[in-house]
This record gives C-alpha cells, sequence and structure tokens, in this order.
C-alpha cells in the first residue's frame, strides 16, 4: 500500500513540476510582457528605459533562467505580486479559493443527492418508462452549454420573476445569512444541472451492472425485500466505479467554475484565473492555475486510493499498469 | 438489446436494423442532416430574404419578428436568422473536423501504445493520464491567448481573418485526443494477442502493416461512436471558448459568440440569449443520441455490458 501510494504521488508530482514549466513558458507567449505594460501606461519610457528595465527584470534572459528563478522563489514561499490587485498574489488567491470552495461543495452535494437516487431508480428497472425519462432527462443536462442555462435561469429568475439576484455576492454584514444565500441559488443551481446528467449515467451503467450478478440473485433467492437486495447487496458494490469516476470529473469541475462564477461575476478561483489571463496579470494567472492543477491531482489521486480501498479484490499492481 | 441475424442477412443490413431500432438516434440523425443542410444553404437564405448577414442597420435595431426578419434583428440591426445560419456553418465544421483530428491523433497513440506495449506504451499511456487530469477549461483559455506571433507564425498568417476558425480547431484536437487513446489501446492489446494477428507476424508482415490493415478496421466500431460522441463535447467547447471572446473571433459569427454579447444585453433583448444556445443544444443532444444509437448498432456487446 505504501509503495503504491509513494509511487502515485511521485508521478503526481511530476505532472505538476512539469505543468509549472509548460504553463510558465506559455504565459511568456502571451501578448505584451511586463515591459510593454509599463510602457502603455507611461509614454514617457523611452527605449534605453525599456531595455534597462527588462535587464533589470531579467525579462532578457532565456526561458530556462527566468523559469528557476520563478521556481526557486516559489519554493521559498515567495509567488509575487499581483499587477491587477496590487497585492501580494496568495493573499488574493486564498479568498476567492474559499468562495469557489463554498461554490463547488454545494453543487457537488446537491448533484449527488440528486442524481444517485435517480440512477439507481433508471437501473432498477431497464428500459421501462421511468428509466426512458431520467435518461432523456441526464442526455438533456450533457448536452446544455452550461453557460447558456445560467443565462437561461438569469432572465427567468431576475429578469422576468425578479425573485433572484443575477449576480455578484452579497455584502457580508448586510441584511444576514439568508440574504446572503441568495446570492448563490442561481449559480448554485446552474453548476448542479450541468453535472447531474453524467453522474446519473454513471449510475444508472454501474447499478444495471451489479443488479445483474449472481449474489444479487442469490440474495434475492434467499428471500431478502427488494429494499434489502438493492441498498444492502447492490449498492456498494455500484459505488466503486461510480467514487473513482466522480473523483477523477474533479478538473471538470473547475472548469464548471470557471463558467459559472464569470457569467454570475462570483469572485472565485475560476473568474480569478479568467480575469488574469484577460488582464495580463502573468504572475497571478500562473500560481492560480499551478493550483488549479495540484487541487485536480490531489483529487485523482484520491479517486486511486478509495478505489483501492472501497474495492478489495483490486491488486495495487493492476492500478499502477 | 442485440437483434438476432436473420438468415442471409449482410452484417451491413443487421447493423442498420439495430440502428433503426433506436428511435431517439434516427430522429437525430434527421435532425442534423436538417441543420446541415439550413446551414450549407446560408447564403440562400441570405439571397433570398435579401439581407446581408453583416449589414448593419441602424434605424432598425431590436426588432421582433417579421417577414423581413423571420428572428428580428440583434443591437446593430443584423438579421439574427442569417447569422445563425452562417454561425452554424463555422459550428457544424468545427465540431466536426476538430473531432476527427482528435479522432486521428488518438487512433495513433493508441495503436503505438497497444502494439508495441512496454516502455513506450507506458510513457505514452501516463502522458494521456496527465493530460486527463488537467483542469481543461482554465489552460484552454490560456492556449487561446497564446500571441500566434510570438511562436513563429508568419504575420500573414497570425493576423489572418479566419484564424481563430483554425486555431480552436488545433486546440481542442490537443487536448481531445486522450478518450479515442485510452479505447484504441485496450483494444489493440488484446488484438495483438489473436490468432489472425500472430499469423501475419509469422508471415513476415510489418509492424505498419499488421497495425493498420490488420488491427485498426476491427477498431473501427469503437472510434465511430467515440468520434460521434465527441462531435458534441467539441461543439460545446466551442461555444464557451467563443462565448469567453477566445474562440472564434467576430465579425465571423458562430453560435458561441453570437452569445458573447446577449449577456450585456440580457434585460433589452432576452431572445437574443436564446435562439443560439436553442441550436446548439439541439445540436449536442442530437450528436450524443446518434452516438447511443451507433453504439447500439455497431457493439452491441458493449450496450450489453453498459446495460
Amino acid at each position: 500500500m505504501t509503495r503504491f501510494l509513494f509511487h502515485r504521488l511521485w508521478q503526481s508530482a511530476l505532472v505538476l513540476g512539469l505543468m509549472s514549466f509548460v504553463v510558465y513558458s506559455l504565459i511568456g507567449l502571451m501578448p505584451g510582457d511586463p515591459v510593454d505594460l509599463m510602457i502603455t501606461a507611461d509614454p514617457k519610457i523611452t527605449a534605453e528605459d525599456a531595455a534597462r528595465l527588462r535587464e533589470l527584470y531579467g525579462l532578457n534572459k532565456s526561458i530556462f533562467e527566468r523559469y528557476g528563478n520563478w521556481l526557486a522563489a516559489a519554493l521559498s514561499g515567495d509567488f509575487g505580486y499581483s499587477r491587477l490587485h496590487a497585492k501580494p498574489v496568495m493573499q488574493v488567491i486564498i479568498p476567492a479559493l474559499g468562495n469557489t470552495v463554498t461554490l463547488l461543495g454545494l453543487s457537488f452535494a446537491l448533484a449527488l443527492a440528486i442524481a444517485l437516487p435517480a440512477g439507481i431508480a433508471a437501473a432498477y428497472r431497464p428500459y421501462s418508462k421511468t428509466d426512458y425519462a431520467i435518461n432523456l432527462a441526464a442526455f438533456a443536462g450533457i448536452s446544455v452549454p452550461p453557460f447558456w442555462l445560467a443565462l437561461m435561469l438569469i432572465i427567468v429568475f431576475a429578469v422576468i420573476l425578479g425573485v433572484l439576484p443575477a449576480g455578484g455576492l452579497g455584502t457580508l454584514g448586510a441584511g444576514g445569512i439568508w440574504e446572503n444565500a441568495r446570492f448563490l441559488v442561481l449559480p448554485v443551481a446552474s453548476l448542479t444541472i450541468a453535472s447531474i446528467g453524467g453522474h446519473t449515467r454513471y449510475m444508472r451503467a454501474a447499478m444495471i451492472e451489479t443488479l445483474r450478478q449472481d449474489y444479487i440473485r442469490t440474495a434475492r433467492a434467499t428471500g431478502a425485500g427488494e429494499v434489502r437486495v438493492v441498498f444492502g447487496h447492490a449498492l456498494r458494490n455500484a459505488l466503486i466505479p461510480v467514487v473513482t469516476i466522480i473523483a477523477l470529473d474533479f478538473g471538470y469541475l473547475f472548469s464548471g467554475a470557471l463558467i459559472t462564477e464569470t457569467i454570475f461575476a462570483w469572485p472565485g478561483m475560476g473568474r480569478l484565473i479568467y480575469d488574469a489571463i484577460m488582464g495580463n496579470d502573468f504572475n497571478l494567472a500562473l500560481v492560480a492555475l499551478l493550483l488549479a492543477t495540484l487541487l485536480t491531482l490531489v483529487g485523482n489521486f484520491l479517486a486511486d486510493v478509495a478505489y483501492v480501498w472501497l474495492d478489495p479484490r483490486i491488486s495495487f499492481r493492476e492500478v499502477e499498469r | 438489446m442485440s437483434a438476432p441475424g436473420r438468415k442471409g442477412e449482410t452484417v451491413w443490413a443487421l447493423t442498420g436494423r439495430r440502428f433503426l431500432k433506436h428511435r431517439l438516434a434516427v430522429v437525430s440523425l434527421g435532425v442534423l442532416a436538417a441543420l446541415a443542410l439550413a446551414a450549407l444553404s446560408a447564403p440562400l437564405a441570405s439571397a433570398l430574404l435579401g439581407v446581408d448577414a453583416g449589414a448593419v442597420d441602424l434605424f432598425n435595431r431590436f426588432q421582433g419578428a417579421s417577414w423581413a426578419h423571420p428572428l428580428g434583428t440583434d443591437e446593430i440591426g443584423r438579421d439574427i436568422l442569417v447569422r445563425l445560419l452562417y454561425g452554424g456553418r463555422i459550428s457544424l465544421f468545427v465540431g466536426l473536423t476538430a473531432a476527427f483530428a482528435s479522432a486521428v491523433i488518438g487512433t495513433m497513440v493508441g495503436l503505438l501504445a497497444g502494439y508495441y506495449g512496454g516502455r513506450l506504451d507506458a510513457f505514452l499511456m501516463r502522458t494521456t493520464d496527465g493530460v486527463i487530469a488537467l483542469p481543461l477549461l482554465p489552460l484552454l483559455i490560456v492556449l487561446a491567448a497564446l500571441d500566434l506571433g510570438k511562436i513563429g507564425l508568419p504575420e500573414a498568417v497570425a493576423t489572418s481573418e479566419y484564424i481563430s476558425l483554425y486555431r480552436i480547431v488545433v486546440i481542442v484536437a490537443l487536448v481531445g485526443w486522450t478518450t479515442v487513446a485510452r479505447l484504441v489501446r485496450g483494444t489493440a492489446l488484446a488484438l495483438r494477442e489473436r490468432q489472425f494477428v500472430l499469423a501475419a507476424e509469422a508471415q513476415g508482415a510489418s509492424a505498419l502493416r499488421i497495425m493498420t490493415v490488420h488491427i485498426l478496421p476491427n477498431l473501427a466500431s469503437p472510434i465511430i461512436v467515440a468520434t460521434t460522441l465527441s462531435v458534441g463535447n467539441v461543439i460545446l467547447l466551442e461555444s464557451v471558448l467563443s462565448f469567453l471572446g477566445l474562440g472564434i473571433q467576430p465579425p465571423i459569427p458562430s453560435w458561441g459568440n453570437l452569445l458573447t454579447n446577449a449577456q450585456e444585453l440580457i434585460f433589452e433583448a432576452p431572445s437574443l440569449a436564446f435562439y443560439p444556445g436553442v441550436l446548439i443544444f439541439v445540436t449536442v443532444i442530437a450528436f450524443n443520441f446518434l452516438g447511443d444509437g451507433l453504439q447500439d448498432a455497431l457493439d452491441p456487446r458493449a450496450t450489453e455490458r453498459r446495460g
């Protein structure tokens, strides 16, 4: 077990290290550099000044040298300054991370609470009317453009009915918790709907497969009630693949957060990354992207651990392969 | 679900019969054909209505539906229907070409990994896992924001009108190949131990010949199904990137970038936000049903396994 975990951790660290270099180089390829931005801000800067500034900031060095310097600083805890927010990068990222965790956590829990029972209900009688209806809804959920769904929710609830705010984050201290919670309703709803479809189909497929197994027939033959068969015998086994697939979708959640947060002006990581890239805030974009990658890798790592832990039949060697 | 073959029935007739049983897939095929036809005839619609796709008419902004403008006009008086049709050409083109390109890359990677095995397999599959593990959309945004001049593309290419179109196809293909690669690798791994492959090897067939002539045809079904399903995903991805202002650049219309302005105008003209989204939704769901139907028809064992 320890050997497997160690191997997995080492692999994740390698991916993260590689990604830090790739993202660093990519960001260097975006339009403009910090000195260009200064020239735009202050037309009095001469060509010699610009050259001197590039020298000062090390922008004339090779990409490897610059990356090495950045990495050394980052490893000692210095991630640089955010240009847009005029604050150290970490001070900008931490509150945004908190907001994203609230949003993702709520919609993740809500999506599972709806998708798992729906998947089980569909699987219990495959190709019945119930299954057909659930399947249709799941396909619709997978196929709806997430940002368009968000726009439609805004049109219905904020424009036509006028019962919920179209975006933003409530002011703390004003209006109490319920007043602030109203700002969460539409973002959470659109993120939840976007992920229910996939989860439902995974759950349905796994449950159908499980209900076909011999031990289920045995359980029925011994006179176990249907509730006991489905929830006592089948559910735990059916959950094994579902847990792994859902945990592997972690990176996908981040993509959803980016869209939802941008549309609803929710000050989280997704919107932060988008704004940083659009606003040429190189330091912030780099660290935020790497943090998103790190969190995704942690999610994948936990998925591997959960897989082995849930299913003792799987040997570690098999997973490594 | 698999229908037993009738006597004297060819494989294709059997496949066709199984496909026709999936009613939603058949309807979807019809819907997609109609959409493609409508998109292809965009210039015709433009000529019939006597309006140009890019013609600005500031006196007729936010018009409702009329004979001259069946779906009304947008914030600078352009005809919505004609722009939707032209947008459909772009969105469908991106969806089909990027899905095809992803399938080609994925097939090559999967074949090499599955046939050669060993270190090459380990390296390619770890790379695949790495790509799958990444937070996709944030990274795509970086790729879409790159200055193409800085990576050595000639000025004329980097600033040409349709560069955003090619760029998005390349970006999607760069990240979209993983599903097909895994699928192909898994099947190729099993196929290379089969007797017909061993026989070909014994006769001295080259590795390239075994991969392309003996293994690849047996992979056609899963590749076709996965590619069909991925067209829908690509169209969604293109629409998201274009919506965020990083995909297809105006004035070229795509279903995604038609929605970009719609958010700011959501109070004045909610219907502007409605139509493009409906078209994306219908197209994507149709491709998903089509993929599902093709899976039932081409790969019935997989369906039995999945239920």
